[in-house]
């Protein structure tokens, strides 16, 4: 059997914050190379923690309880900080989630592009400009001379999330984290933004992460999903099969949720009590009280 | 420089900038300025008041105090210990209080439980009595008088720059510029910085404004400087005892300071607002 790229194996984790309220139950899953897995869920349901977890970047108010991240057969968890920051930035890299506030407003676009070629590659300047102009063009960014030397606010959001794009594929990473990179903008560009991470995703062969609250999202550039709530997986297995036909009560209430173009009269349905009740005993998690 | 020319646009930035910049020229150069000696005394020429009133003394254009000195001239040379203390004392105010700030709001925990205790603390106290007690202590002169303002003002940038650089480790950015694997203090010095920056300049301004008001009170009150030395406080507690003889001595120290805080606060305000947009649109 080949190794995956990813495999996360019974992986817990607490919230200190919270009087050790569990954030992650026992997930396991595995990313093979080159495949975009979705992570969905509710907000809480932990699909962050588990982006977090794999950037190393976890706070400090969440603790890992038990599990394991393997990444190339290598425990992220278990890593020393050199080595683990030594692999963030080159091998594992975000596109974040609001184009808004991910780059700084008081560095120019040049300097923020190239911070991962000159720090990971120790490229000279001339040469991490090079490499910028290219990324920005593979982008399909015009005028890239004049965006490298803007600061962010000159740029419209949609340009701003493509250059996060272009900054998380520098450095040809094995593995891309993308926590919600489209839900901060409008519909239009959502699915330009999509198609871009899709096709950068394909000509790089670089397997992807994408986190999202959006079966509809999913559904355009998603091979495989897994379905979260309150820490546990729910539902796990190929976007086609899952959306045609889920196995788990929750996913097909969270489909019916979703608006349905086709049938303008079907959809939006909110998911039952019943539902978030029966998964609240499967879990085990006490009634909610209200 | 990008950021110069949205300043230009803001007009209090550039009347009150040009107002302070003509006074920083007087100061520099008040020896070639003033038309007289500051500390000359001339007891045949006691109380003449300002040049437009009947009975002055031709040369002496505000007049002069009751030991002959003239008045224009003090007034100009009170520049030079207002502004002192102004750049000196928000300067180092500035350094210590971003310093602090930056440590409790970037690195949390215990730094900023201690910090922000201390800072706590200071703020109980009322200022401008533990201004004059610390010089009672120090001992009167300018040094006492900038370690003063220091001492009781690096907790306004410490909080101010604690909230800022709390609110921007928040934002994506500094995210980002984790999982790229830069170091905890290269992010605080590049990243957060530079984003601190422009609320930063905004206080020191506001506080330069403030070191005048509190130069003057102790000059006021007789803690700052020897009297030979002019201040606008020495000079405005001497006029004060003869204001019904002649208000000239009084007034005129009083609108220099009164102008050149106003200056200061709206300088800082106009900066805010016009480095803010640019640097958060």
């Amino acid at each position: 059997m080949t190794q995956s790229l990813v495999a996360i194996e019974g992986l817990s984790a607490i919230s200190t914050r919270d009087g050790g309220a569990p954030v992650l139950r026992d997930v396991s899953l595995t990313l093979e190379k080159g495949e975009v897995r979705g992570l969905v869920g509710e907000s809480g349901a932990g699909k962050s923690t588990i982006a977090k977890a794999l950037l190393g970047i976890l706070p400090s108010t969440v603790k890992v309880t038990g599990g394991f991240i393997r990444f190339e057969g290598r425990d992220l968890l278990a890593m020393p900080r050199r080595e683990l920051s030594d692999l963030m930035g080159r091998e594992i890299t975000l596109i974040p989630q609001d184009p808004q506030t991910a780059l700084n407003p008081a560095r120019r676009i040049e300097a923020q592009l190239t911070d991962g070629l000159r720090l990971k590659l120790g490229m000279g300047k001339a040469a991490a400009h090079e490499r910028a102009l290219q990324l920005l063009d593979e982008v399909q960014i015009r005028n890239p001379e004049r965006v490298l030397a803007a600061y962010p606010h000159e740029l419209s959001g949609g340009m701003r999330q493509r250059i996060l794009i272009a900054s998380a594929f520098a450095l040809n990473p094995k593995l891309v984290v993308a926590d919600e990179p489209t839900t901060a903008l409008d519909v239009t560009v959502q699915k330009e933004i999509l198609r871009l991470i899709r096709r950068m995703q394909e000509a790089h062969g670089t397997a992807v992460i994408f986190v999202t609250h959006d079966l509809g999202v999913v559904a355009k550039i998603c091979d495989r999903v897994t379905l979260l709530y309150a820490g546990k997986v729910i539902e796990d297995g190929a976007t086609a099969g899952m959306l045609t036909a889920p196995k788990h009560i929750y996913t097909s209430a969270l489909i019916a949720a979703g608006p349905r173009y086709d049938r303008p009269n079907a959809g939006l349905e909110p998911v039952p009590e019943a539902v978030f009740r029966q998964l609240r005993a499967e879990i085990g998690i006490a009634e909610r009280r209200v | 420089m990008k950021t110069i020319k949205p300043l230009l646009r803001e007009p209090r930035v550039v009347i009150a900038g040009g107002f302070l910049l003509l006074l920083l020229l007087i100061a520099i150069f008040a020896p070639y300025i003033a038309p007289k000696d500051p500390l000359e005394q001339d007891l045949m020429l006691g109380n003449m008041p300002p040049v437009t009133s009947p009975g002055a003394e031709p040369g002496y254009y505000l007049g002069t105090d009751d030991l002959g000195r003239d008045v224009l001239s003090r007034v100009l040379y009170g520049s030079r210990i207002a502004l002192t203390v102004a750049f000196v004392a928000a300067s180092l105010s500035a350094v210590i209080g971003t310093l602090m700030g930056l440590a409790a709001g970037w690195y949390g925990g215990w730094a900023d439980r201690i910090i922000s205790r201390l800072v706590d603390i200071w703020m109980a106290f009322p200022p401008v009595l533990l201004s004059v007690l610390l010089v009672a202590v120090l001992g009167s002169g300018l040094h006492s008088v900038i370690a003063a303002i220091v001492i009781i003002d690096w907790t306004r940038f410490c909080r101010v720059v604690r909230a800022e650089t709390m609110a921007q480790a928040r934002l994506d950015y500094v995210m980002a510029a984790e999982t790229i694997g830069f170091s905890r203090s290269h992010i605080l010095w590049r990243e957060i910085l530079p984003n601190v920056a422009p609320v930063l300049i905004a206080v020191v301004s506001l506080e330069m404004g403030i070191a005048v008001i509190v130069e003057a009170i102790l000059s006021f009150v007789g803690l700052s400087l020897s009297s030979d030395i002019p201040t606008w406080g020495g000079m405005i507690a001497q006029g004060r005892q003869m204001i019904h003889q002649g208000w000239w001595v009084f007034v005129f120290p009083l609108i220099a300071l009164f102008a050149t805080v106003l200056a200061f606060n709206q300088l800082g305000n106009g900066l805010r607002k016009a480095l803010d947009p640019v640097m958060r649109r």
